[in-house]
């Protein structure tokens, strides 16, 4: 019994000790010397992980009765966040050494916190989704906070602690009401209280404090007001981190929920979802207009895409749930190469955040401007890029799922988002002539950001094969 | 030749790439090179596409030359051309090679410049052959981005904001496009433009937010289709883009924004809306008809006024795309041939025009028509051009332009007299603008200092002008040219349309019965 249990929780486990592991050698030798090296080895750790998790796991395996679950779904979910945050960690590490910040913690509160999210899309029960979560937020509040003689720094961290604290707090009563209602922390057992008839009022009540929760950790509006100063903030590749990673893991979270937990219950909240969808996308698209800082910008940015997410979501079918992963997986791609390009801006040798610094960017570097123009139409919906398929794919989702108003909102959201994409074009492409940026960049960062803008070109042939496996995943989820 | 037309579609493309990937630093000879290379492309993209012309065959109403692969989310990669498509196809292999040659004087980032305009004759060419609904769509958006970037780069002085009100514009029609392919794709099962063409789509009267929809889903359809192509067309009052970014837009973008961006419109209303949505198409005819007499009237007028010369032959670009919107509603065989003729001759005629203006823009580097006058007495030549496509820019018989609005009025005329006789009042107020803006460029004095050197036309603009000129008259002559080959497919596209409406008379008759 517990062998079997435990080879399912296998990968946690062995991220987990790495990370205890790699302190505890770090800390008994060099310290902060160690940490070049142990960022390549976590990064090095996470791929390997994803690879294994990729191609070894099979079918649905539930272990210690239900609470942690190991599915298609979550394999999927556990790939892509192995692999974003990975990618994060190696594209690091030019930067913090740099600015002098690269410490030996970073690539380990990354790894656990990466464990927090493996928890949090296997969760099978209320009790391990907050162990995941919280483990997750924990790692997530002290890296926010990691430039410690930085106000702006810890400024954020601190934000995000008190209201990822009052979110948490909403997610425990809503756990609380829903287990007080239906009598298990169990997915399984809720899902079945939902099938004797109606779904009780207090059990809703508990659903919707549990919807308010997770829709702080993928920054939906009204739950957003957190992103933008945490983006500006924190380090920029912890931004970048913030981007990326956690947030697919809240989506998977979400989804999983709302599909395991109250998967008969369709009906009762897939409104609350297209509320937070159709605010979210208007938010992001308005509010980043006057945005002039390229870090708020991508947190609104992030914020609208949180909202085409939850579109997918929000339709309530198995459709829904595939498009959903596919929005991510696009997503956090477009985000690995933008930030890239965000962490090479500088401006001898100080990074530079406002975009007006981008003036005749695509003069001095020609390749570099080009790759961030595809990113920036992705990022937009415009075709042939990739992210228009993550529209599309959404869009269908919610017109099937009888949501037709909100595909049209959406649509109208993505024409005004344009605008600020395409405010970037204008500084790279017809700006004046500006003072200019450094013309530096490491390699490793040139590549993500080439290797992300062809991504986006090439696959559209066949997407590399993710909307089969999404599939498969979104099919493992909802039955 | 399985694959023709992806050939033909992507050797623009492959040289693109070739250019990006190859091309380094930007001396003379890396100019001269891009430039040659773009000059090449597309001269053998037209070469190649001769092959489709030459093997078309007019009696088959149905696609040819057909590709078919699987793609995403059951999505398909299809490409086909019909008689419909097959002239605009080569339109546009046409018009490109002679684009190129126009800007052999850039000299400012000349290697984006051509790599941007080989990607949008592949964007374009694609439009024209797409046979899936998300595939049209694609090439249909993508298209956006390399005109953006044309009109943000090399463009004038308010180019940022022409290029941003282009771009806004054309996208937030376009997506509810999208939105409405969605539905298609929901109700139908598949975005394959063949099958859509047989699928009838509801159109059942029903309510929407306390609104009765006469027409049903059809006519909801048929308005996000509308709000894509009539902002592409441009059609009023949507049309206000159009000028900005004409007059922002360097001469070789004005002259394929003109000559082929806004054929796309029209050729969206004859593949989409018409065939597919008959019903929606008849509810809403009154509303496009009258649009299309107001924008003929009005942008007329407006024309009459400008003193900036493209801003000029853009507002009557906006009136002849009136009567190719009022030809193609007007749903039987004169008016739809009018309209694909009226859209081939204004490809021709409108770029032409742009192309004077370039001429002397070039020189002078202003485009006021005050600056000018008496250029006949220094260039004779030009004079000359510049009257032949004035008069077939006002519709002179003998020249195509003529062809196009008569057939149009004829055909409009048969069933809706009234907007005949509106619209053919603007055929009086396009010769008053047209002719007066010839008299004033080119007639009178030669008293401005700044001409007094003014040069004539170089062998290389006469090289340009020289094959619209033949095609201008050619058809205007011989307008069977055309008509032979789209002949049996209009006659089919308007026989369904009839006969669709017909059937939707007869259940509607049967009903209250």
């Amino acid at each position: 019994m517990i062998q079997s249990d435990l080879s399912v929780i296998l990968p946690e486990i062995i991220l987990a000790l790495y990370a205890m592991a790699a302190l505890l050698g770090a800390v008994y030798t060099s310290k902060d010397g160690m940490a070049r090296l142990l960022t390549w080895v976590t990064g090095g750790v996470m791929v390997a992980l994803a690879g294994w998790i990729a191609s070894n796991g099979e079918g649905t395996n539930v272990a210690f009765n239900g609470m942690f679950v190991d599915d298609g779904f979550a394999r999927f979910a556990k790939v892509a966040i192995l692999l974003a945050a990975a990618s994060v960690l190696v594209m690091s590490q030019d930067y913090m050494s740099r600015r002098g910040l690269l410490r030996f913690e970073f690539p380990l509160l990354v790894s656990l916190s990466v464990v927090g999210m493996m928890m949090m899309v296997s969760a099978g029960d209320l009790m391990s989704l907050y162990m995941g979560l919280e483990l997750q937020s924990l790692a997530l509040y002290v890296i926010a906070a990691m430039r410690r003689d930085s106000v702006k720094s810890t400024e954020a961290g601190l934000k995000y602690f008190v209201l990822g604290a009052l979110s948490s707090g909403l997610l425990l009563y809503g756990a609380s009401l829903v287990y007080g209602y239906s009598g298990t922390t169990l997915f399984s057992g809720i899902i079945q209280t939902a099938q004797h008839g109606e779904v009780s009022l207090g059990l809703l009540f508990g659903l919707v404090f549990l919807i308010s929760g997770m829709a702080f950790k993928v920054s939906a509006v009204p739950f957003h007001m957190w992103t933008p100063d945490v983006y500006e903030g924190a380090p920029t590749p912890v931004t970048a981190f913030f981007a990326t990673a956690p947030k697919v893991a809240a989506m998977g979270l979400f989804a999983r929920v709302l599909h395991d937990a109250f998967g008969l219950a369709v009906a009762d909240w897939s409104q609350v979802i297209a509320l937070l969808s159709v605010a979210s996308m208007f938010l992001g698209a308005v509010a980043a207009i006057g945005q002039r800082d390229i870090k708020r910008l991508m947190a609104y940015s992030s914020i609208a895409h949180m909202g085409f997410a939850l579109m997918g979501l929000a339709s309530g079918t198995v459709f829904g749930v595939q498009a959903m992963l596919i929005y991510m997986a696009i997503y956090v791609t477009m985000n690995v190469g933008t930030f890239a390009f965000i962490l090479m801006m500088e401006k001898d040798g100080v990074p530079v955040t406002d975009i007006g610094a981008l003036n005749q960017y695509a003069k001095r570097e020609p390749g570099k401007a080009l790759a961030m123009l595809i990113l920036l139409f992705s990022l937009a919906g415009v075709p042939p890029m990739l992210g228009f398929f993550g529209k599309f794919y959404v869009l269908r989702a919610a017109y099937e799922g009888g949501l037709a108003w909100l595909a049209v909102a959406g649509v109208i959201a993505s024409v005004i988002g344009a605008f600020y994409y395409l405010r970037i074009v204008y500084y790279m492409y017809f700006g004046d002539e500006g003072e200019g940026l450094d013309k530096n960049g490491s390699p490793v960062l040139w590549g993500f950001l080439m290797a992300s803008a062809a991504v986006m070109l090439l696959g559209i042939i066949n997407m590399f094969g993710v909307e089969g496996a999404a599939a498969a995943a979104a099919a493992a989820l909802v039955n | 030749m399985d694959n023709l037309l992806s050939i033909v579609t992507f050797i623009p493309a492959l040289a693109a790439l070739i250019l990006t990937i190859f091309l380094r630093g930007d001396d003379e000879a890396a100019q001269r090179n891009a430039k040659w290379v773009a000059m090449f492309a597309t001269s053998a993209t037209f070469i190649v596409s001769l092959f489709i012309l030459f093997g078309f065959d007019p009696a088959d109403t149905g696609f040819q030359f057909v590709e078919q692969r699987d793609w995403l989310m059951g999505l398909q990669y299809k490409m086909g051309v019909d008689g419909i498509s097959v002239l605009f196809v080569m339109l546009t292999t046409f018009i490109m090679p002679l684009t190129i040659l126009a800007s052999w004087n850039v000299t400012e980032r000349v290697k984006e410049y051509m790599i941007a305009f080989l990607l949008l004759e592949t964007l374009m060419l694609g439009v024209f052959m797409a046979l899936d609904l998300v595939l049209f769509y694609l090439f249909f958006e993508a298209g956006l981005i390399p005109m953006f970037l044309i009109i943000g780069i090399w463009g004038g002085a308010q180019r940022v904001y022409a290029s941003f009100k282009f771009f806004l514009y054309t996208f937030l029609g376009s997506v509810l496009m999208l939105v409405a392919m969605v539905g298609m794709f929901a109700d139908a099962g598949t975005t394959d433009i063949e099958v859509l063409l047989t699928h009838q789509f509801a159109s059942e009267n029903f309510e929407l937010l306390g609104i009765q929809v006469i027409g049903g889903m059809q006519t909801l359809l048929f308005l996000a289709f509308f709000a894509s192509f009539a902002v592409k067309m441009p059609m009023w009052p949507v049309h206000t883009w159009l000028p900005d970014a004409h007059v922002q837009a360097p001469t070789a973008g004005s002259v394929v924004l003109a000559a082929i961006l806004l054929k796309m419109g029209g050729y969206g209303f004859l593949r989409f809306s018409l065939p597919m949505f008959p019903i929606g198409s008849e509810v809403m005819t009154p509303l496009v008809l009258w649009m299309s007499a107001i924008a003929i009237v009005y942008t007329s007028l407006v024309a009459l006024v400008q003193e900036d010369m493209k801003k000029l032959i853009a507002y009557s670009s906006v009136a002849h795309m009136g009567f190719v919107t009022m030809g193609i509603f007007a749903g039987n065989q004169q008016g739809v041939d009018g309209a694909i003729f009226q859209m081939l001759s204004h490809g021709f005629i409108s770029a032409a025009l742009f192309l004077i203006v370039g001429v002397i823009y070039d020189r002078m580097h202003t485009r006021n028509i005050e600056a000018y006058g008496g250029l006949v007495i220094r260039m004779p030549v030009y004079a000359l051009v510049f009257m032949l496509f004035t008069m077939a820019n006002v519709g002179l018989p003998g020249t195509s332009g003529f062809v196009g609005e008569f057939l149009t009025l004829m055909g409009i005329f048969q069933t809706n007299t009234w907007v005949a006789a509106v619209a053919t009042s603007g055929v009086i107020l396009s010769a008053g603008y047209a002719l007066w803006l010839y008299r004033r460029v080119v007639f009178g004095d030669l008293i401005k200092e700044s001409l007094r050197t003014i040069t004539d036309m170089t062998t290389r603009e006469k090289a340009i002008f020289a094959p619209l000129i033949v095609m201008t008259i050619w058809l205007g002559v011989y307008p069977s040219l055309i008509t032979d080959i789209i002949g049996p497919s209009t006659t089919a596209l308007v026989n369904d349309y009839q006969a669709a409406l017909g059937m939707a008379e007869a259940t509607t008759q049967h009903a209250s019965n």
